[in-house]
């Protein structure tokens, strides 16, 4: 039960990125499509669930009991850094056209503080391995959520007669913060 | 901090440093993707500026744009002749010498020259002041003189005169039209080099009002056109403008019969003419 609340609130009660505000980087900037948006959401997903793991990894077996507990960031941004090298080198072999379109967002995934704030959270909360794992997936699929909503949102926008002075970045703002006050609502739903 | 901390600190990160490029460098043999070979050719002979100025986001992205998608080397603006026909020699194509683009700031309402509406106190930027009721000059189409250009050139190649004025360095100006995006007038324009020729002024007001905002202002008057032959010059909405296909490179210029200075030929080391304050004018 407790992984399945673990899940729950991380991907839709505690959504990075709706109501973290973690991550809006690639939130404004690959959801213009559904199609980009899910793939992107899966990359992040990956990375995010083998972050968790890998870093739930290192901070039990190597930073806690060397007394090293200072060199969690580096040692955190090491480990996503790597893994999103792997995930870049694998979309560019497996799908040139879905390369193309993630572009700079891609590499940026290492950038992404929701990743990094997923490791520290993961850490900070004191989840056991598996909690962790379960904690990385929930995080990866809420993240998913808000961009395919969002992109959702903003391919119907395209052919909506947004007012001059709102078009582009205007109109994207509202709409995300719209969609944090949505998200407001599940707020309280689960303490964990 | 005693020593032993500092060492385990050193071997974890070394030890954890070294296991994922080990991994990563295996994934890269397993997962490595046969690439033309010429991208890197084409990309290590581009300038490298990444300025941006063919449409693409950087200098790699053009390359694989030139190699795979038939892009123009030539819509590389920065690179030198040399440099464009080394990447020719690597696609093995001709390329056709396409004429160099300077950046022209088509108004000379400085300081001086304009009238002003009101003190300006808001944060120094062009485009901030257009949004503010457009900034404190009178006029609405003109330069609005807070350097958004001069910030978005990435080659050192505009600066601001004393009069408030962007002036653009043709040797330096590698055409990437960066300083065209930044400009929310649309003030600044690329023409080729060939082109010397300008109606320095953007005022579609009528000639009263567009002489009662600036001293160096198109005011209509039509005697450059009736100057020059016909189809050379025409007038459009109060202004003046030079038809390039038409206008022949020994025609006469009829630079000295612009009652307010604004068509001038632009030809590299011009001296800037003297100022005309318009309170001088006013009085």
């Amino acid at each position: 039960m407790k992984l399945f609340l673990i899940f729950i609130s991380a991907a839709i009660v505690n959504n990075f990125v709706l109501s973290y505000f973690l991550g809006i980087c690639p939130f404004v900037g690959v959801s213009k499509k559904v199609s980009s948006a899910v793939s992107m959401g899966m990359a992040v997903t990956f990375v995010m669930t083998i972050t968790a793991a890998v870093t739930w990894l290192i901070y039990h077996l190597i930073l806690v009991p060397f007394n090293v507990v200072i060199l969690e960031y580096v040692s955190f941004i090491l480990v996503i850094a790597s893994l999103v090298q792997l995930v870049e080198m694998f979309i560019r072999k497996i799908s040139k056209p879905l390369y193309d379109t993630l572009g700079i967002y891609l590499p940026l995934i290492t950038t992404n503080c929701a990743i990094l704030g997923l490791a520290l959270f993961a850490v900070l909360r004191e989840y056991g391995f598996i909690e962790s794992i379960v904690y990385g997936i929930g995080a990866g699929v809420g993240f998913t959520l808000a961009l395919v909503i969002m992109a959702g949102i903003r391919e119907e926008l395209e052919l909506a007669n947004v007012p001059k002075h709102f078009q582009g970045a205007g109109i994207t703002m509202i709409v995300a913060g719209s969609l944090a006050l949505a998200f407001m609502g599940f707020a309280g739903l689960i303490s964990i | 901090m005693d020593v032993t901390a500092l060492l385990i600190s050193m071997g974890s990160m070394g030890g954890l440093g070294a296991m994922f490029s080990a991994g990563l460098s295996i994934a890269n043999k397993k997962l490595h993707v046969d690439e033309d070979p010429r991208i890197e050719q084409v990309k290590n002979a581009l300038p490298g500026a990444n300025c941006g100025g063919c449409g693409f986001p950087g200098c790699a992205k053009f390359a694989g744009e030139v190699v795979l998608d038939d892009v123009e080397i030539s819509d590389c603006t920065v690179a030198t002749q040399s440099e464009i026909d080394e990447i020719a020699e690597i696609m093995g194509v001709e390329v056709e010498a396409a004429e160099r683009k300077i950046a022209r700031v088509m108004c000379q309402g400085g300081t001086y020259e304009t009238a002003v509406k009101a003190d300006y106190a808001g944060i120094e930027s062009c485009l901030a002041a257009n949004l503010m009721s457009g900034g404190d000059k009178l006029c609405e189409y003109g330069c609005l003189g807070f350097g958004e250009c001069v910030d978005a050139c990435q080659f050192g190649a505009m600066y601001m005169d004393d009069n408030g004025l962007p002036v653009v360095i043709e040797d330096k100006c590698n055409g990437c039209g960066n300083c065209v995006g930044a400009c929310p007038r649309n003030v600044i324009e690329m023409h080729p080099e060939s082109d010397k020729l300008f109606v320095l002024c953007k005022n579609f007001d009528d000639p009263k009002t567009s002489r009662q905002l600036c001293t160096k202002a198109c005011i209509g008057c039509q005697i450059c056109v009736r100057a020059v032959e016909d189809g050379q010059m025409y007038m459009e909405d109060n202004l003046a403008y030079v038809n390039y296909d038409q206008y022949g490179k020994e025609a006469k210029l009829p630079t000295d019969r612009c009652p307010t200075e604004c068509l001038v030929v632009l030809d590299g080391n011009e001296e800037a003419a003297e100022p005309t304050a318009i309170q001088e004018k006013a009085a």
